[in-house]
Order: C-alpha cells, then sequence, then structure tokens
C-alpha cells in the first residue's frame, strides 16, 4: 500500500471517516438539535463529490488501480458515485422530514446511509472478487438494519427478517459461484479471471460458476425469479428507507452486473447473454402485470422496480458499450425517478400513517395543486411518456437491443411497459379527476419543497438535455 | 483399492463443499417452523463456501483464497449479529418466530 493508493480511495476514506465521525457526533447531540446531523451528513457528500470531481479534472479518463489491483477507479466509477451523492442527498433531505414526523430521528439512519453509501462506492469501483464481496455485503448489511429502523413496527421486523434471509442467501450463492470462478481461474482479480477464461475455453465448471454468478446479481437487482424480497420489503420498511433502498443500491447492483459480468466475465459474454435474456423479459412482464392488482403504492413502485430493473437488464444483456451506457442512464435516470416518487408519499404522510393506499392520492390537485403536478411528471417519466427522461432511457435500452438482433425482446419491453404505463395513469387519474376524501393542507419544510421541485422538473429538463447525460454515460464506457 | 478412496484429494472436498452448500439451501427451503434454523442454515451455506476456498487455495498453491475465507468469516459474524438482532426485534412485536406465520406482507 502507498500514499497514491490511499489518494485513489480518498473518497471513500472520507466517507468512512464522517460515518464513525457522525456517529461520535450523533451521541452527544441533544435531541432537539439532531437536524444537526442531516446538515453534516449532506456537507459530506458535498466534499466526497468534489473529491471525486476534482480527482476527474486532474486525470484522464484511463483507469488507475490500487491496493493490488483490488481497486479501480474509472470514468465509469466515478460518474456513478457523483450520481449517488446527489441521489444521497436528496433522499437525506426527505428523511429529515419524514424521521422527524415519524418521531424516528436519530444519528443511526444517517450513519448506515453513509456506510451503504461507502458500500456502493466499493463496489462500483471493485476489481477483484473480493471487493464485490465485501462492498455487497456492505450494502446489505446497512440496509437490514436499515428496513428495522422502527423497532416498533411489526411490518418493519418482518420485511427485514425476509431480507435478510433472502438477501444472505443470495450472497451464499454469489459467493459460491465466486469459489467456483477461483477453483477455475486461480486468481480473485477480475481482469486475470477474464484472460483465464479466455484461455480455458468451454468448460462445464465455468458456466456452473456463470448461473451462481448471475444468480445473485439477479437476486441483488430483484429480477423476476428472484425478486420475492422486493414488494415486502418496500412495503414493511419505513417510507424513509425505502426511498434509500431503491436508489443507491441500484446503481451499485448495475455497477455489480458490469464488473462481474462484462470486466470479468467477458469472454462468455453467449452464456450470460441467454441467461440475462430470461430474467429480463420476465422480469418486465411480471413486473408490469401484478403492478396493475396493487392497491397499495408502496407496493406498486415495488412492482415497477422489479420492471425497470428488467429494463436496465436489457441494456447490460446486449453487451455492447452502447447497451452498457444505455443501461446507466437508465440506472441513473430511474434512481432519481423513484426518490421523486417516494418524497411524495412522504410529503402526504401525517404522523404514524404513511400515504400508502392509493385512495391517499384522490383529488391531490384540489389540495396541493404543485405536489400533484410533480408527481404527474414523476409518474410520465416512469411511464415513458416522451419529452420525460424516462422515455428516453426506454428508448436507448431498446435501440441497444435492436441493435444486436433481438426484436422478439423489444417487441415484448415495448407491449409491456404500454400495459405498464396503466398503473402510472390510475395515479394520474386519481389526482386529478376524483374528490379528495380530506381537506387537510398538504405541507413540508421549504428545503424538503424546494428539493422536491428540483426533483420533479428534472424529469422534464433532464428529458429535453438528455444529451449531456447520454453523453456523460457513453464516454464512460 | 482405488486411489479416491485412499487418497484425500480435492474431488473430496469440494463434493464435501457441495454437500454442505445443498444441506444448507434445503435447510432454508424446507424449514417452515423456525427462523433460528434459517440462520444455521445461512452459516452453514458460508462454510460450504470456505470449505471450496480453502480446497481451491491449497489446490492452486497460493493464498488468495485463504485470504477470502478469512474475509467471509468476519463478515459472516457481522451478519450473524444483525440476524439474531433482527430477530429479537421480531419477537418482541410479533411473540413468534415461526416462518409460517410472518405474512403480514403479501400480495
Amino acid at each position: 500500500m502507498t500514499a497514491s493508493d490511499l489518494f485513489i480511495a480518498l473518497p471513500e476514506l472520507f466517507i468512512l471517516v464522517m460515518a464513525c465521525l457522525i456517529m461520535l457526533i450523533d451521541l452527544y447531540l441533544p435531541e432537539n438539535r439532531r437536524g444537526m446531523v442531516s446538515f453534516i451528513s449532506v456537507l459530506t457528500l458535498l466534499f466526497a463529490g468534489i473529491m471525486v470531481m476534482r480527482w476527474q479534472a486532474v486525470d484522464s479518463s484511463t483507469a488507475q488501480y490500487a491496493f493490488n489491483g483490488t481497486f479501480v477507479r474509472d470514468r465509469m466509477a466515478d460518474v456513478l458515485k457523483v450520481f449517488c451523492f446527489i441521489v444521497l442527498g436528496a433522499v437525506f433531505v426527505y428523511a429529515k422530514h419524514y424521521l422527524r414526523v415519524f418521531k424516528l430521528m436519530c444519528g443511526e439512519y444517517y450513519v448506515l446511509s453513509l456506510f451503504l453509501l461507502l458500500g456502493a462506492m466499493v463496489l462500483i469501483s471493485a476489481a477483484s472478487l473480493l471487493t464485490v464481496y465485501l462492498g455487497l455485503e456492505l450494502i446489505s448489511l446497512s440496509s437490514y438494519a436499515l428496513v428495522a429502523l422502527n423497532r416498533d413496527d411489526r411490518r418493519g421486523a418482518e420485511a427485514a427478517m425476509k431480507y435478510f434471509i433472502l438477501g444472505s442467501l443470495a450472497s451464499g450463492l454469489l459467493l459460491y459461484g465466486m469459489s467456483m470462478l477461483y477453483g477455475v481461474t486461480g486468481s480473485l482479480s477480475l481482469s486475470d479471471i477474464a484472460a483465464s477464461v479466455a484461455i480455458a475455453g468451454d468448460n462445464v465448471m465455468l458456466v456452473f460458476a456463470l448461473v451462481f454468478v448471475v444468480v445473485g446479481i439477479a437476486f441483488k437487482l430483484g429480477a423476476v425469479p428472484f425478486h420475492m424480497w422486493v414488494p415486502d420489503v418496500y412495503h414493511g420498511a419505513p417510507a424513509a428507507v425505502t426511498m434509500l433502498i431503491g436508489s443507491v443500491p441500484k446503481l451499485a447492483a448495475f455497477a455489480m452486473a458490469i464488473r462481474l459480468l462484462d470486466n470479468g466475465l467477458v469472454p462468455m459474454q453467449g452464456d450470460w447473454m441467454a441467461m440475462l435474456t430470461v430474467l429480463a423479459a420476465l422480469s418486465i412482464i411480471v413486473g408490469n402485470l401484478v403492478a396493475i392488482a396493487q392497491t397499495n403504492l408502496k407496493r406498486m413502485l415495488a412492482y415497477s422496480t422489479i420492471s425497470h430493473m428488467g429494463f436496465l437488464l436489457l441494456g447490460v444483456l446486449a453487451g455492447t458499450a452502447q447497451g452498457y451506457s444505455a443501461a446507466m442512464f437508465y440506472a441513473i435516470t430511474y434512481a432519481i425517478m423513484s426518490t421523486g416518487a417516494f418524497a411524495v408519499l412522504i410529503m402526504l404522510s401525517k404522523s404514524g400513517i404513511e400515504a400508502e393506499n392509493l385512495d391517499d392520492y384522490k383529488g391531490l390537485n384540489q389540495r396541493n395543486p404543485l405536489l400533484a403536478a410533480l408527481m404527474l411528471m414523476l409518474m410520465f417519466s416512469m411511464a415513458g411518456i416522451p419529452v420525460f427522461v424516462g422515455f428516453f432511457a426506454k428508448w436507448l435500452v431498446i435501440q441497444a437491443i435492436l441493435d444486436v438482433g433481438l426484436l422478439w425482446l423489444a417487441v415484448v419491453a415495448v407491449v409491456f411497459s404500454v400495459i405498464g404505463s396503466f398503473y402510472y395513469l390510475r395515479v394520474v387519474k386519481l389526482m386529478y379527476f376524483d374528490e379528495p376524501e380530506t381537506t387537510d393542507k398538504v405541507t413540508a419544510p421549504a428545503d424538503f419543497r424546494f428539493v422536491l421541485t428540483v426533483n420533479g422538473v428534472a424529469q422534464l429538463l433532464m428529458g429535453i438535455f438528455a444529451n449531456a447525460l447520454i453523453a456523460l454515460c457513453v464516454a464512460s464506457f | 483399492m482405488s486411489a479416491y478412496l485412499t487418497e484425500l484429494t480435492l474431488a473430496h472436498f469440494l463434493t464435501l463443499g457441495a454437500i454442505l452448500f445443498s444441506l444448507s439451501v434445503a435447510g432454508i427451503f424446507l424449514n417452515r417452523k423456525n427462523v433460528i434454523i434459517l440462520l444455521m442454515a445461512i452459516e452453514l451455506m458460508l462454510l460450504a463456501v470456505n470449505m471450496n476456498f480453502v480446497a481451491f487455495s491449497r489446490f492452486h498453491g497460493n493464498a488468495d483464497g485463504q485470504v477470502f475465507v478469512f474475509f467471509i468469516l468476519t463478515v459472516a459474524a457481522a451478519e450473524a449479529a444483525i440476524g439474531l438482532a433482527i430477530l429479537v426485534v421480531l419477537f418482541r412485536n410479533r411473540n413468534t418466530i415461526n416462518v409460517a406465520e410472518l405474512d403480514d406482507l403479501k400480495g
């Protein structure tokens, strides 16, 4: 380990130190000053973002390795990390209001979120099976604890248990695959593995290992048929935690798929392409169909996540640079969209009761026209209606699979995204054409409303100025 | 007697690892009674993987696999702590740790 190693991993080290410091600061803060923790956390993200961006200004886009080739810093890592910071910053602002309203205000949420972020950053920068595993476990362990944040909630405890069991099972399967990969290639470094696999050629053991690795990735993304945990966790967790699980870990899971499948197992592209095709098609079909039957917004968004992960996989399975950049664009825009949707849910929640039923959205336009308009933009974007950014995300991944000749898959994707737009538009219909059941005012602090407005309007602006973000994603591969 | 019966080879360790792994997966899917047994099955699964890593590490003659095992053991300890903590929360809220009774969330 040299000084330059530490320099390359500086943002990670900074987040680690700050997470520990915040844990200490929280201990000595009086109950009424807890908001400070949120403020410091957002500042931490800001500085970490500056560190990542400055490095990029100093150095060109060549990949830099650290810690004996276990940690890599390249263009994709930098871009994904910066978006992790942006999304998590928004999550922190929304969560502060939620935690206050639900009397859960405690430093643990912020500390665990920062550790989750650290795990995501390690996973994004992973260049060896070891770093993939450690990053993944740091994300998972933090999110298990976060789901059970509200200790007196029956549903939260149940969701945490289910998440823990299935998540650990997934980690175990992934590890088993990793042990096979190590057995065949004799190395843990992803680039060495790629080189050995290319020489080994057709090998039953490698295909065996690949199956386990793909199952592990599918579990973490929440792709059908490994999606069982997604609806329960989304439903049972506190909304502030659901919002978090739907954002940063999705970016990390995308990076994990790229690191393992592209960086590590690119010689087996034909094999994993076939597996991912099945996963993607099933996710899009099941996610969109089951979401229609949901009356609970959190569950509906969970199934919508499943279908979105199917779309993301479309980009990955194309196996071209164009496909990867499309998937990356999808992951980033999806994280921003889903954060916004959960923020609307939080804003409508009253003390102790989350606004999770679709009926809570009836006549929202009469209660708060701005909030209804923002939700409309978010829903349109998720449905993939043109001009909004969600449309470009879907368009790019479908373009990518058309270029590799998977016409039938593109047709499935388009048909089911049209079917899926039903449940997004149902929310819009409830908001604009139904009578409200209550006339309570919907309010939130100024910073919450500001960030939410930016988040909602961003759906439109990112759609109109999509080229800048697309260029950023294209430059990453 | 064939060499398979008189000598310990890589295949023996991999077979043991595979048997332990299958037992743990079966334990997770067949068990309908007790959450603690699920936690035990998960630990067993990680140990099966460790067996594989150590065997391969010895086979290849490099220490990478054994280093990985140390990390897995450490993470497994943290995982067990969090799993048991969640179990305590679960029992406090519901007065049961029966898997079949965890059915509030569905749809």
